[in-house]
């Protein structure tokens, strides 16, 4: 087993030197945060070489998306990255209603926002949360866990799901805001933001963490941008790039927020950086949910958007239009079109080629994991062995956005 | 921006152009020879007021039945220092056709020059190590292509070689 993972990967075709070590991390290991392996040439404790296999859990999504219709493509995007669904969600369906020129209500937009940012919040608790576990330091993630579980509780609310929330639709949400939806999300607020001053404040005020995260796996703005590096990974090398400032979608252009950016792109600033972001984050949320206005939670178009159930039953238009739509989809008139939003991780796109039929004939995610791992090898090499496990947790690497 | 890498190529490269094809995109697209992508993109990556420094997506699209050449191998660049500028570059390519690697342009280009060969079939030449990326290494065919069924042409080997469980002489017996 051992001979033929060496012989599998380039490394180990040359002849490994006297001392050295190969050492398999994954594909399922506790500290690989999904399946996905990592090779790693050891001398004593310091990484000679190291190689990414990727793979393991490729379920074809781009594939699906050429026979699926727009809406079912819907419940793959929650499977891309599923720390922060609904941001996949958004990415999508922005996609599909930019190509079909429909402009939703206010609200929609508001409340599509407002999900967004806290599943970025989440997301960063993740990554930062389990970075800190991964270096020894558990009672912080301990104590966002709490948060993250009330933000669970409001998408539960809202969607019905907690993980596959399966958020939107074209033309609109799902279904409606709950009455109490403006109150729990300033209770969110109102909790988290000393919680993450706390969580923070446990993280750097602790010498091991400070030694084991100052200047370890970091990477040049330079080396970044040729990487293809996004999000807060590029942003903590000192790139100061974010799709919600530069190309603003939805409402982004109408908030007030800052970019925060690091210096050397190492594990503490990419730490740092997202710590930043979720107070960010927090102030979007706050500015949008007390300005939150009242209105449909779809856009007025039957042909598009699925029709009331109850008016299915009693009236013949609805009845044509519900038929039409679960038996032939949204006809999206033929074109390219090239949707980036930025995700917690970095800037995801969705390319899609329409044909004018009912699913597209070619759809591609851009993953903003899959092109920031590819440079793991690089950024590991001559660190310890104890690095590397700090340096992807830091990256934020979900299997699940690496092989779509 | 289009207009500027236009007369810019139109000035420098117009021998690597190979057609003007209006498409309905909402990115400037532009079509170039397959010899011509690593001398364009390198010239434009640093070409004053346009620098396009950022690859953004490498990715291809399969038109069979619908266009020749049947595959289309996409480049999307982005300008960092002007916000939100992107571009598209666009090499159509013959079943057998090779495209030249951007890996020494774009360090990222590694893996999704790996993917799109992985599952569109279709070779970079100069890069360091054409192997499959996502799909296991004795798979065969590849999937993205549009002759490629949607259940796959049945798996039997590989269950048989990564699990040897024989799953056809199971269900029939």
């Amino acid at each position: 087993m051992y001979e033929k993972t060496a012989e599998h990967f380039s490394l180990k075709q040359k002849k490994l030197p006297e001392g050295h070590l190969l050492v398999n991390l994954g594909p399922s290991h506790p500290s690989t945060h999904g399946i996905l392996q990592n090779v790693i040439q050891l001398d004593g404790e310091r990484v000679v070489d190291a190689e990414s296999v990727i793979g393991y859990v490729h379920r074809s999504f781009e594939k699906l998306g050429e026979r699926y219709t727009y809406n079912q493509f819907l419940v793959c995007t929650d499977r891309m990255n599923y720390v922060s669904t609904p941001l996949n969600n958004i990415g999508w369906i922005l996609a599909v209603e930019k190509m079909l020129q429909i402009e939703v209500p206010d609200k929609v937009t508001y409340v599509r926002m407002i999900v967004s940012e806290l599943s970025r919040v989440m997301d960063h608790i993740i990554c930062n949360g389990i970075l800190g576990v991964d270096l020894g330091a558990f009672s912080g993630m301990l104590h966002l866990f709490h948060h993250r579980e009330n933000i669970y509780q409001v998408l539960e609310k809202l969607t019905g799901a907690r993980l596959t929330t399966t958020f939107c639709r074209v033309g609109g949400l799902e279904k409606d805001i709950y009455p109490e939806f403006e109150k729990d999300v300033k209770t969110i607020i109102k909790g988290l933001r000393p919680a993450i001053e706390e969580f923070q404040s446990l993280l750097v005020n602790n010498r091991i963490f400070m030694d084991r995260t100052e200047g370890v796996g970091g990477i040049s703005a330079e080396d970044a941008i040729s990487y293809g590096y996004s999000g807060p990974n590029l942003r903590a090398a000192g790139v100061p790039w974010d799709i919600r400032k530069d190309d603003p979608y939805m409402f982004y252009d109408k908030v007030d927020f800052d970019i925060p950016v690091g210096e050397d792109g190492s594990v503490l600033h990419r730490t740092l950086v997202r710590m930043e972001e979720m107070r960010q984050s927090l102030r979007i949320v706050e500015q949008l949910i007390n300005g939150l206005p009242t209105g449909a939670h779809h856009a007025d178009m039957p042909h598009i958007y699925l029709p009331d159930k109850s008016k299915v039953y009693k009236n013949m238009e609805e009845l044509i239009y519900h038929f039409k739509l679960i038996m032939h989809g949204i006809k999206v008139p033929k074109g390219e079109y090239y949707m980036a939003t930025e995700a917690a991780n970095g800037e995801l796109g969705f390319y899609i080629v329409s044909e004018g039929e009912k699913s597209p004939w070619r759809v591609h995610v851009r993953r903003p994991c899959f092109w920031f791992y590819q440079s793991f090898p690089e950024l590991v090499k001559g660190s310890l062995l104890a690095d590397t496990v700090a340096t992807m947790s830091s990256m934020n690497v979900i299997a699940g956005e690496l092989d779509c | 921006m289009k207009e500027t890498i236009q007369s810019f190529l139109k000035d420098k490269f117009p021998h690597f152009i190979s057609k003007e094809e209006e498409i309905l995109t909402n990115l400037p697209t532009f079509f170039l020879k397959p010899e011509g992508i690593v001398p364009v993109l390198f010239a434009l990556k640093t070409a004053p007021g346009i620098e396009l420094n950022y690859l953004n997506d490498l990715t291809a699209i399969d038109w069979l039945g619908k266009k020749t050449p049947r595959f289309e191998v996409c480049y999307l660049l982005r300008s960092g220092n002007k916000s939100s500028t992107k571009v598209q570059f666009r090499v159509a390519l013959e079943e057998d056709e090779q495209v030249p690697s951007i890996i020494s342009i774009f360090k990222g280009a590694n893996w999704p020059e790996r993917e799109v060969y992985d599952l569109f079939g279709i070779r970079f030449a100069g890069h360091p190590r054409m192997d499959r990326l996502i799909m296991p290494d004795n798979f065969q065919g590849h999937p993205l292509r549009k002759d490629y069924p949607l259940e796959g042409f049945g798996q039997d080997y590989l269950v048989e070689d990564l699990l040897t469980i024989h799953l056809k002489e199971d269900m029939e017996a």
